[in-house]
């Protein structure tokens, strides 16, 4: 074969013709917006994919008790003393029930969190996160489609506001999370029940922070102030009262003529697990939803 | 055999990019994971040459920019990957050689990767990152896929070199 020939130069033809392919659906995708003709090709790769995705995350799922192994190692020293002299199997059996444990508990919040923000919810599982290399914040969940999970609907975890489903396929979503760049969110202090826009940093040395513009300059929030969510038209893409972060810090300049608050979210980001979708009430799907009281009430805002 | 070459192949650039987004996060360095298609890329270049490696680096960037939970604008990892693929393969004869010279390749195709795609992203708009991030992420990166190479990078060259059509690897 010719390209074997270790003296003859590559041709020039491949690359070419590579990086006009290249070039012409990075155009195609960033000229299209929402109706982009790469849509359908992206819900066809989500549907392979998905599945996929959803397979390796049951596969690695319980390597993820090693690191946690060593971070409840220093809570459980007292335990662990006393378990000193049992056999490895033994310690191995603890530290999956101590995960067990831990997910029922989140569990537990999340049915708390339905009962107390009024919604119906569709419990599901993070399996992938997007690469700080690209740039975006974004996860995906076990939960399409055929759930009930549709584009422009709140998820939330047991701690607080997590994003916003972006993409739907059969049986996964993409979820975009708040302290992705692209995500605003309109926000309400607790305190004074003044709205403003929240809108991630995307950073990820920060912890994940949040930055708060204030509608109303003239007010000033205080830190330990909670915020949460102002609630969109319909409940798309935010239903109202869900609790976002509390305010760490002010920033006002003379320049802005609005105040600027950081906002440290509740929900830990870089440990994403169980996550609720907030669907409408009448939802029917292939997994239970979580209800609060009578079906007929839930699911609305209050 | 040429179909089932293919299905390889498909299978590898799968495994990667569902690793990279499915198990890789649980151990990440600030949110920065290893790029595990890039790292079959630099193989292929390395066993094959600049214009099969330019072709995976096109379908492995593609299938980066639409596998879930991808949310950019579609391509800038197909273009960042063409690219890597082909400079990597005009250096193959010096880096094949020694393992030293293929770690350098590693790093360069990583930064040049990730430099290519975080540019592209600039360009676009899509979204506007600031160049001090830009710049802490892409050393990471870089140092992570240097972590993986010695792991990654032999067992996909072998892998290469024995769906190789015809010819025996010299």
């Amino acid at each position: 074969m010719a390209m074997r020939d270790r003296h003859k130069r590559p041709s020039r033809g491949v690359l070419a013709l590579l990086l006009l392919a290249s070039f012409t659906i990075i155009t195609l995708d960033a000229r299209g917006g929402e109706d982009s003709p790469v849509e359908p090709v992206r819900s066809a790769a989500g549907e392979v994919f998905g599945p996929v995705e959803k397979v390796t995350a049951t596969v690695v799922r319980p390597f993820q008790a090693v690191p946690e192994l060593f971070t409840t190692t220093r809570a459980l020293r007292g335990e662990v003393d006393r378990l000193e002299a049992e056999n490895a199997t033994l310690r191995g059996e603890l530290a999956t029930s101590e995960v067990d444990r831990a997910r029922a508990d989140e569990l537990d919040g999340l049915l708390r969190s339905s009962a107390d923000t009024g919604h119906a919810l569709v419990p599901s599982r993070v399996i992938a996160h997007g690469p700080a290399q690209s740039f975006t914040r974004t996860v995906t969940i076990d939960a399409g489609t055929s759930s009930g999970v549709r584009p422009d609907m709140t998820v939330l975890n047991n701690d607080g506001l997590v994003g916003r489903v972006v993409r739907a396929d059969r049986s996964t979503a993409t979820v975009l999370l708040i302290i992705d760049r692209d995500s605003v969110v309109g926000g309400r202090l607790g305190s004074n029940m003044e709205v403003g826009f929240l809108r991630g940093r995307g950073g990820i040395e920060e912890q994940g922070r949040l930055d708060l513009d204030l509608v109303d300059g003239a007010v000033t929030p205080e830190a330990g102030d909670v915020l949460v969510t102002w609630g969109s038209e319909g409940g798309k893409p935010y239903v109202a009262g869900v609790p976002v972060g509390t305010v760490t810090s002010i920033f006002s300049s003379p320049r802005e003529l609005s105040k600027r608050a950081v906002i440290e979210p509740f929900a830990d980001f870089s440990a994403l697990d169980l996550v609720g979708v907030v669907v409408p009430a009448d939802t029917r799907g292939d997994r239970a939803v979580i209800r609060a009281g009578d079906p007929g009430t839930a699911g609305e805002e209050r | 055999m040429a179909a089932a070459r293919a299905l390889v192949l498909t299978l590898v650039i799968t495994l990667a990019v569902v690793l990279q987004v499915a198990l890789f996060p649980y151990v990440s360095l600030g949110g920065v994971v290893p790029n595990l298609a890039l790292l079959v890329v630099v193989a292929a270049a390395l066993v094959r040459g600049p214009e099969f490696a330019a072709v995976i680096g096109f379908l492995a960037g593609l299938a980066i920019d639409l596998a879930p939970p991808a949310d950019h604008i579609a391509g800038r990892w197909a273009l960042a990957l063409v690219v890597v693929g082909y400079l990597a393969g005009r250096v193959r004869h010096d880096a094949r050689t020694s393992a030293l010279a293929a770690v350098v390749t590693v790093a360069a195709s990583s930064f040049v990767g990730t430099s290519v795609f975080a540019l592209s992203g600039m360009v676009l708009g899509d979204p506007t990152v600031p160049v001090g991030e830009t710049l802490s992420v892409i050393p990471t990166a870089v140092l992570y896929d240097v972590l993986l190479t010695p792991f990654v990078l032999p067992l996909m060259m072998r892998l290469l070199r024995r769906l190789e059509p015809h010819q025996v690897a010299y």
